[in-house]
């Protein structure tokens, strides 16, 4: 019994087909309870007033964003080193996914900046480097849905993603040094977790569990709409070979 | 691994005018900014180095398809796969011709165009040690870039996306370094930063580069 059991794709639909009610139960009721708790449950932050509460979705869809990426770079490893087809429709399935985390934080941050900081957008090292963020993710799955050959694009998609990764990291050294450079980004960063009181942080942290069931429900689907994708055009050209 | 060279450089410099595209390119995108941005020289020389350097960037950027494309048609990239030389050296080799035919002229360029932009007297030297620093990041990184989009119709768009994103901590360090350079700041640490960008992009991607290659040509 070991995890690469779970590289057989018959054998991850079975298993992720029992568990996928579990988890997406669980993150419907994270996220309600994280919600609503958050959003009608908690007192009014004395500086920020209401808006702070935009927090319990801007958080964790920003955490995702980053976590999603790391997850694809984690898949696109096991893909390139022992060649599981179903690794590498996983990182496939959980490309769109991290760009709408990424798009969601990005609005969240805009609507939550505009009555904080007076303007919907700063340039400022946090703001920038999940823009950059986003841009490799578009250029992620423009290249999937570029290459014709299944294999190949895995291959080229697995590499752009390792490539990817350390430039991402260096973009967002790159950006804080770049900013501090130009102006000092004051107090714009709000979501250090040790400045929230407790009152605001257990609502997060169910909000953020909420989150991360969620994008692995979404992922479990995704792959598995991948993989039978790729069986029913198998099905298809072998119907047409004979 | 010269002859390599010497072929591609040949090539590039009779083969379709790609030698003073990029040259041209830069030229039109420096004298187009002051009509964007207007004409005040206090503005102009304050965004002179930026300005230069996406120029620059842009530059590298349109004539990086070149690289493979050619002779992915011709098949004489087949040849060079079953060739003794190792891909890692090929990619390595055809990069170098690229910065010797886009990134060099481009570094010479820039104090020419300088003048067009009201760059301060002082910049000069530091816009050309920032570029000559940071072109062969641009070029090694583009030529990962062109791999991965040798074998698509119509990879240059995509490549563009691929590349530019990759191309952003070169940017910022480079450009630093340039506008710290024009004001008479300290410029250190920027250009270190910068140079050890080039030199990590330079020893590390050729294999990224040649591995992606493989698997286009498989």
């Amino acid at each position: 019994m070991s995890i690469w059991e779970y590289a057989n794709p018959v054998k991850f639909i079975r298993t992720t087909d029992r568990l996928l009610p579990w988890f997406s139960a669980g993150a419907v009721i994270c996220l309600v309870v994280g919600l609503v708790w958050g959003f009608f449950f908690t007192p009014e932050d004395y500086r920020q007033g209401s808006t702070v509460k935009i927090i319990y979705l801007h958080v964790p869809s920003a955490l995702m964003a980053i976590n999603a990426w790391m997850m694809m770079l984690v898949a696109s490893l096991i893909w390139i080193v022992r060649r599981h087809h179903v690794s590498a429709l996983a990182a496939r399935a959980a490309a769109p996914i991290g760009a709408m985390m990424t798009v969601i934080a990005l609005i969240t941050g805009a609507i939550w900046g505009q009555p904080m900081w007076g303007t919907w957008w700063a340039w400022d090292p946090r703001l920038t480097s999940f823009l950059i963020l986003f841009l490799f993710y578009l250029g992620y799955m423009a290249l999937w849905t570029a290459i014709e050959n299944d294999d190949t694009a895995a291959d080229l998609t697995s590499i752009l993603c390792l490539v990817g990764s350390v430039f991402a990291l260096l973009s967002r050294y790159a950006v804080n040094f770049w900013n501090q450079g130009l102006h000092q980004g004051a107090s714009l960063s709000l979501d250090k977790e040790e400045n929230v009181a407790d009152v605001f942080y257990h609502p997060l942290l169910v909000s953020i569990a909420g989150f991360v069931l969620l994008f692995i429900a979404l992922v479990f689907l995704r792959t598995q709409t991948e993989i039978r994708a790729r069986r029913a055009r198998a099905l298809l050209t072998r119907e047409r070979g004979a | 691994m010269i002859a390599l060279l010497v072929r591609d450089l040949r090539l590039s410099v009779r083969a379709g005018g790609g030698f003073g595209l990029g040259l041209v390119f830069f030229l039109i995108v420096t004298v187009l900014v002051p009509f964007g941005v207007g004409p005040e020289t206090g503005l102009l020389t304050r965004i002179a180095p930026g300005v230069l350097w996406i120029g620059a960037l842009l530059a590298c950027l349109l004539s990086l398809d070149r690289i493979f494309a050619l002779d992915w048609e011709d098949g004489s990239l087949d040849l060079l796969a079953t060739a003794p030389l190792p891909m890692e050296g090929v990619v390595s080799v055809k990069a170098l011709a690229h910065w010797i035919t886009t990134g060099l002229p481009l570094v010479l360029a820039a104090p020419v165009l300088g003048v067009l932009l009201n760059l301060p007297v002082g910049g000069y030297l530091w816009v050309v040690v920032s570029l000559l620093l940071g072109t062969p990041a641009l070029s090694v990184i583009g030529t990962f870039g062109a791999a991965l989009t040798v074998g698509l119709k119509r990879g240059g768009l995509l490549m563009s996306l691929l590349v530019l994103p990759l191309y952003v901590p070169t940017l910022i360090f480079g450009a630093e370094a340039a506008r710290r350079g024009a004001e008479g700041l300290a410029v250190q640490t920027p250009l270190l930063m910068l140079a050890g960008i080039s030199a990590g992009a330079v020893a590390l991607l050729p294999f990224a580069s040649a591995a992606v290659l493989r698997i286009n040509l498989r």
